[in-house]
C-alpha cells in the first residue's frame, strides 16, 4: 500500500520541473517537452485520485482524454514549428519575433 | 501461491520499487532541465514517460499505463525526435549557442533566465507541498481492491462517455489533417 501523498508530491515536483523547462529553454521543441511534462504531472494526480473511485473511474477517463488532447496538440505544434523553421531557418524562440514579414 | 512463506517483506519491496519509479520520473525530468543537448533531453523525456507508466501501474491503472507507453513513447516521442531531426540542423549563428560542433548529434540549446526560472519552480513546488500537507483527505488509507480496469473503461467509453469519445475522435482527425496542411510545402508562388 503506497501512501497517497507520494503520488501528489511526485506530481508536484514534475509540474515544477516542467514549468522550469518551459520558461528556461529557448528551443521550441524542448518547450513542448516541458508542456508534456506538466500534462503528465496532472495525469498522475488524476490517476492517483481515481483509485478511490473504483466504480466509475472518472479520473482515469479524464486522464485518457488528456493524453489524446496532448497527442493532437503536439502534432499541430510540431507542424507550426516546422513552418517556423522553414521561414526563419531556426527554431530559437527569441529569434522568431515577427508574425508577418 | 503462498508468497508469505518465504519470509520476505513484500510491502517493503513494493515501496522500494515505487520509489525507484518515482526516482526515474523525477530524474528524467531533471535531466531534461539540466542538459544542453536536445537529443539527450528527449531521451530523458523517455525515462520520465516510462516512470510515469510505472506509477500508473502502482495506482491500479493498468490500461492507462499501456496507453501511456503506446501513445507517449511510441507516438509523441517519435514525433518530437522527428521535429528535432527536421529542424535542428546545427547552423552557423551569430550567438554561439547553436554552432557547428562537428558531431551530428550535438544540437545544443541555449537557456535564458535560469535563476528566475528555478526560483519560480521552487516557489510553485513549495506552494503545492504546503497545500498537499495541509489538505485533509479523508479517503486516505482505505484498503483498495486492485482489479483490472479494462472492462470498466471499455463499458464507460461506450455508455457514459460516448459523446466525449466521438468528439475526441473528430478532434484528433481535424488536428492531424490541419497539421499536414500546415506543414506541407508551398509549391505555388502566388
Amino acid at each position: 500500500m503506497i501512501d497517497f501523498h507520494n503520488y501528489l508530491i511526485i506530481s508536484a515536483l514534475l509540474f515544477a520541473i516542467g514549468l522550469a523547462v518551459v520558461v528556461t529553454k529557448r528551443n521550441a521543441i524542448l518547450m513542448l517537452a516541458g508542456i508534456e511534462l506538466m500534462l503528465n504531472a496532472v495525469n498522475i494526480n488524476l490517476v492517483a485520485f481515481s483509485q478511490y473511485d473504483q466504480n466509475r473511474l472518472q479520473g482515469q477517463m479524464f486522464a485518457l482524454f488528456v493524453i489524446v488532447i496532448a497527442a493532437a496538440e503536439i502534432t499541430v505544434a510540431l507542424a507550426i514549428v516546422l513552418k517556423v523553421y522553414h521561414y526563419f531557418k531556426n527554431i530559437d524562440l527569441e529569434e522568431a519575433n515577427q508574425l508577418k514579414n | 501461491l503462498n508468497l508469505d512463506s518465504k519470509n520476505i517483506d513484500w510491502q517493503l519491496i513494493e515501496q522500494i520499487v515505487f520509489f525507484l519509479f518515482g526516482l526515474i520520473t523525477i530524474g528524467g525530468a531533471m535531466y531534461v532541465l539540466i542538459t544542453k543537448n536536445v537529443l539527450y533531453a528527449i531521451f530523458g523525456l523517455l525515462l520520465t514517460f516510462l516512470g510515469v507508466a510505472g506509477l500508473y501501474v502502482f495506482a491500479g491503472a493498468d490500461f492507462l499505463a499501456v496507453t501511456q507507453i503506446m501513445i507517449y513513447v511510441g507516438g509523441i516521442l517519435v514525433l518530437l525526435i522527428f521535429g528535432i531531426m527536421l529542424s535542428g540542423t546545427p547552423t552557423v549563428h551569430k550567438k554561439n549557442e547553436q554552432k557547428i560542433t562537428g558531431k551530428a548529434n550535438e544540437i545544443l540549446v541555449g537557456q535564458r533566465n535560469q535563476f528566475w526560472a528555478i526560483c519560480l519552480a521552487i516557489c510553485i513546488f513549495l506552494i503545492f507541498l504546503k497545500i498537499i500537507i495541509q489538505a485533509n483527505f479523508n479517503i486516505i488509507n482505505k484498503e483498495l481492491p486492485h482489479e483490472t480496469t479494462v472492462n470498466k473503461i471499455g463499458i464507460g467509453l461506450m455508455t457514459d462517455y460516448i459523446f466525449p469519445f466521438e468528439a475526441i475522435g473528430i478532434l484528433l482527425l481535424i488536428a492531424l489533417i490541419g497539421a499536414t496542411y500546415i506543414a506541407k510545402k508551398e509549391t505555388s508562388n502566388k
